[in-house]
């Protein structure tokens, strides 16, 4: 189908007719929503998304968009994608999961796939909670934290996902709340842009088992001060005065207070295209230091080849060589004799 | 010229029928390319034969030790060959440690060729021998041929100017050019191979041509080699051959069945012992197509198959146990989403990592069981390395008309054992239609047809018939997900009765031998060449016996049954504790036996004609 017979999509048409069972309240609801918003306005034809997702509340997205969709199993989501995208191309795959799902028992796929460059988006609902399996700690809960399966408090240190993605060498990582409904949509659409594997981690809220985790970014009074949204070629300021900035001093981020001679001219010009991961490693986890804000936007988007296109690409340089391929003479490829 | 020239001294050339030769040595020493190459040479003049590479699962175990011996055992003749051979008639053995573990094998008075450089004080004692063998008797028994290999290579290569390691490399290749004047074989294959495999690296070609031209003549030239033999060529169906090993043919299968079905093929693959050979084949195949994954791990492997299954490409996956293990829960899920997908165990020793290198057939009950509750899906087994082409094209038939999973059964023996092979014409082969859905008109994902029961496969890309597929329980037609006690119900009935629907396509077991009579000897996989050769020795002594070699486990042909009541006995010999047994016994209440070997090597036709005797006593 070439776009100029393309439909003209509404949200409608990305909605299917099954009853949506997350619980009232939950932040599913808001990306579902995002995406069913975005999607018809990618210029892509409904037939060739494919929505893969592993298990976990976050992984019944795919039966609640009017897609292609694969419910698949806990953890492997991206193994699944690979497969859809070496074999198509052509196809928009799109990976919905949650923090277990993609950084426990998927941590392997997740970080195999970012490291091929595989021409997939993955929305990981990050609740850091098991919902699903009713409350257990996930590897993005808090040290400390207290769960069904932790009740003095979990013993390990969580990963910061974004740190991960960028460790694995991801090509488009980025992060964005099931609330900031604007900020999500813009980055989905980055992501759907973007050749090669797109890491989008979204703060989702779980009212039931993990209530207001993200409280500290999404309550209005504290947000600006907690919250930095980052943009390619702006200045890294925030605050809800815009007054401070963040600063490079040495290999350390420094937070600082603009004024008193301090300009934008000194914080860091953030430059998504830095093709040195550290930089990017370095907003992922600045958070971790009290006084730190939490980056939302893009942190990293560099081109790479993507995975699925090289190998199309061997399929055409050999074929070019040598011909296709023809199975009578590969059945008598070598040494062979007769009998008569 | 008119001068009188001595003639050399004459050699006497006896015509014999079979001979088992075995190369044995360091698994440094080049045993398992000798051993190949005297295959193919074999091969290509016409021989039938059965090839037994056995190696240690350690790439290189100190040198001379015991662990490190890696050994390639070739029984070829002028009739009908089925098994690699009980015992050898010649035995080449590069150091103590090979002759000290394969001795027992040699026939008394048989051949035995030793390089007498490696037997000094310091070799006998990494092989734990407490005096030379080629000193104290022991050999006595044989007809010893202590020969300086090293020495005699090292004489032959002088000239080039090579690195004594380099040189010391050759010296496999001078024992080969040995063996070729021993069965009279010419070296033009062997020369070919070496030209191509040192393409790069003229003066390999030299030393290795040189090296084996010097065993050749040395054999021509010494006094102690009096006797060559010759092995005329057997009467195969007439044809084109060439020799196969399984998992070759398992490659050229699948990509047989892509081209047959006209869709592309799709391997994900974590490298195994003994399975990796299917996918440095496949890998190769770009002309064709060939998509080949080398994935994360076994789960990565299966679901990506799955995925590439689910987008229209035949999809298919090879292990060995461990692996196979891995991917069961994957396993599961294709057989809820009701896709197409091909899955290759090449069975190894176990349990774990156990014998990697050996052979074994223990994961039949896995195959047939090992998945989370009711999974059931078509199990095949390939009886000869040859079949293992059969098979990859059956199952993937199979699979892309039922759209289910299936899994082959291989093994260690069958994947590195060689057997000439007649080539095919592609019109012999059997077709394969794929049929995409295509109309959105009332289109469901899970409707039946209703004589296979498969569902319609509708790939993404495909307008208007967006819809969704998953492991949760759905229900028959619409996919919806659904959790209603009798739906399920229905569902795994349905799922069960698709495999079980296989059968209807399944040709009735013929059974080998005597259609009825004593004893009905019943096997599957690897086991079908040792069966085969006790079968006849035995049939000729004047016993009625019968063979039946299934190569589908599930469902089982539908005439089995009766077969079964055919035999006052039923034998079922397995490299496993009696897991086809069990079937049998479960499904047909027959009072069948088993005999297991579980020792990571096939079935000596003696240890089965020693059965089939004690049985029938
Ligand atoms: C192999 C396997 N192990 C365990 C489970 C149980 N299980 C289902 S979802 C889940 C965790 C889900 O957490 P997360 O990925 O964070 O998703 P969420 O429900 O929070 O969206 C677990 C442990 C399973 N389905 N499969
Ligand atoms: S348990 Fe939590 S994550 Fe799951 S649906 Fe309910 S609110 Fe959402
Ligand atoms: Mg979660």
């Amino acid at each position: 189908m070439s776009t100029d017979t393309l439909p003209v999509y509404t949200k409608k048409d990305f909605q299917t007719d099954q009853d949506v069972r997350w619980c009232p309240g939950c932040g599913d609801y808001a990306i579902l929503s995002a995406a069913q918003a975005v999607f018809p306005e990618l210029g892509i034809p409904r037939e060739k998304f494919v929505i893969v997702s592993g298990i976990g509340c976050s992984s019944r997205f795919p039966y609640y968009m009017n897609t292609y969709g694969f419910h698949g199993i806990h953890g492997r989501a991206p193994a699944i994608a690979t497969g859809i995208k070496i074999t198509r191309p052509d196809l928009e795959v799109w990976v919905a999961t949650g923090d277990g799902d993609s950084l426990s028992i998927g941590g392997n796929h997740t970080i195999h796939m970012l490291r091929r460059n595989v021409g997939i988006k993955v929305l990981l609902f990050n609740n850091r909670i098991y919902g699903l399996t009713k409350g257990q700690y996930s590897p993005t809960s808090e040290f400390g934290k207290k769960t069904k399966s932790t009740p003095y408090g979990s013993p390990d240190r969580p990963f910061y996902p974004l740190s991960l993605a960028l460790g694995a060498d991801a090509t488009f990582v980025a992060r964005s709340v099931d609330v900031f409904q604007p900020h999500l949509k813009t980055t989905l659409k980055r992501a759907a842009a973007h050749r090669g594997s797109a890491f989008i981690e979204i703060m989702q809220n779980c009212n039931i088992f993990n209530d207001g985790a993200w409280e500290s970014l999404t309550e209005k009074e504290v947000r600006e001060d907690h919250i930095i949204a980052i943009e390619h070629g702006k200045p890294l300021v925030f605050g809800k005065n815009k007054d401070k900035g963040i600063r490079m001093n040495g290999i350390e981020l420094e937070v600082v207070q603009l004024g008193n001679g301090v300009t934008e001219n000194d914080v860091i010009i953030h430059d998504e295209k830095n093709h040195n991961p550290a930089y990017a490693f370095l907003l992922s986890r600045m958070d971790s230091t009290p006084g730190f804000p939490t980056p939302i936007g893009v942190l990293r988007a560099v081109e790479a080849v993507r995975y699925e296109d090289r190998i199309a690409e061997q399929i055409r340089e050999v074929t070019a060589k040598h011909g296709k391929g023809d199975l009578a003479k590969l059945l008598r490829q070598g040494d062979t004799w007769e009998v008569k | 010229m008119g001068t009188i020239t001595q003639s050399p001294p004459r050699k006497i050339r006896e015509v014999i029928e079979k001979a088992v030769i075995r190369f044995c040595g360091d698994s440094g020493d080049g045993m398992q390319v000798t051993g190949t190459q005297f295959s193919n040479t074999v091969a290509l003049y016409g021989n039938d034969l059965a090839t037994f590479p056995d190696y240690p699962a350690e790439i290189r175990a100190p040198a001379g030790t015991l662990p490190g011996v890696s050994g390639f055992q070739i029984h070829f003749g002028s009739t009908e060959v089925y098994t690699p051979g009980d015992a050898v008639d010649a035995l080449v053995a590069m150091n103590p440690a090979a002759l000290k573990m394969n001795l027992a094998d040699l026939k008394k008075n048989g051949t035995l060729i030793v390089n007498a450089d490696d037997f000094q004080p310091a070799d006998l004692k990494k092989a734990q021998m407490a005096s030379s063998p080629l000193e104290d008797h022991t050999l006595d028994a044989y007809r010893l041929f202590p020969v300086e290999l090293t020495k005699l290579t090292g004489a032959a290569l002088k000239e080039l100017g090579l690195d004594a390691k380099s040189v010391d490399r050759c010296k496999n290749f001078f024992a080969l050019g040995m063996c070729y004047w021993l069965y009279n074989r010419s070296m033009d294959s062997t020369f070919r191979w070496i030209e191509d495999k040192f393409k790069t690296k003229p003066l390999l070609i030299e030393a290795n041509k040189l090296a084996m031209k010097a065993g050749y003549a040395y054999c021509e030239a010494t006094e102690a080699f009096q006797v060559s033999y010759e092995i005329p060529p057997a009467k195969l169906e007439p044809g084109v051959y060439r020799s196969i090993s399984g998992n070759t043919a398992l490659a050229l299968g699948f990509v047989a069945a892509s081209q047959k079905a006209g869709i592309p093929l799709f391997l994900g693959s974590y490298p195994i012992t003994p399975a990796s050979d299917v996918l440095h084949e496949l890998s190769k195949f770009k002309d064709f197509g060939v998509k080949t994954f080398q994935a994360e791990d076994e789960i990565a492997a299966v679901t990506s198959a799955i995925g590439a299954a689910y987008s229209g490409a035949l999809g298919i996956t090879t292990t060995s146990g461990p692996g196979m293990a891995l991917k069961t829960e994957a396993l599961g899920l294709a057989v809820a989403v009701e896709l197409p997908l091909v899955v290759c165990n090449i069975q190894r020793g176990g349990p774990s990592t156990g014998l990697p290198t050996k052979t074994e057939q223990a994961d039949l009950l896995q195959a047939l069981y090992g998945r989370n509750s009711e999974a059931p899906l078509p199990v095949l087994a390939a009886a000869t390395p040859g079949d293992c082409f059969w098979i990859a094209l059956e199952a993937s038939r199979i699979a892309l008309k039922y759209m289910v999973p299936v899994i082959v059964l291989s093994d260690g023996y069958l994947a590195n054992g060689a057997e000439p092979w007649r080539i095919p014409n592609v019109s012999e082969l059997p077709e394969i239609p794929v049929h995409f859905a295509t109309n959105p008109e009332g289109f469901l994902p899970y409707s039946r047809d209703p004589d296979t029961l498969a569902r319609p496969w509708a790939i993404p890309g495909t307008p208007g018939l967006e819809h969704r597929v998953g492991g949760i329980e759905k229900q028959d037609g619409t996919g919806n997900l659904n959790y209603e006690p009798l739906n399920h119900e229905k569902m795994c009935r349905l799922r069960a009765a698709k495999v079980e629907a296989v059968a209807q396509e399944i040709p009735d077991v013929v059974p080998a031998g005597d259609p009825e009579g004593d004893l009905l000897i019943v096997g599957w996989g690897s086991t079908y060449g040792s069966i085969t050769a006790a079968l006849k020795a035995q049939r000729a002594m004047g016993r009625k016996i019968g063979h039946v070699h299934l190569r589908y486990l599930n469902p089982l042909p539908k005439n089995l049954g009766n077969v079964l009541k055919k035999y006052k006995k039923v034998l079922v010999p397995e490299m496993n504790m009696g897991q086809l047994l069990v079937l049998l016994r479960a499904k047909y209440l027959v009072d069948a036996q088993g005999y297991d070997k579980i020792q990571g090597k096939p079935f000596k036709q003696a240890e089965l004609e020693a059965k089939i005797e004690e049985v029938l006593a």
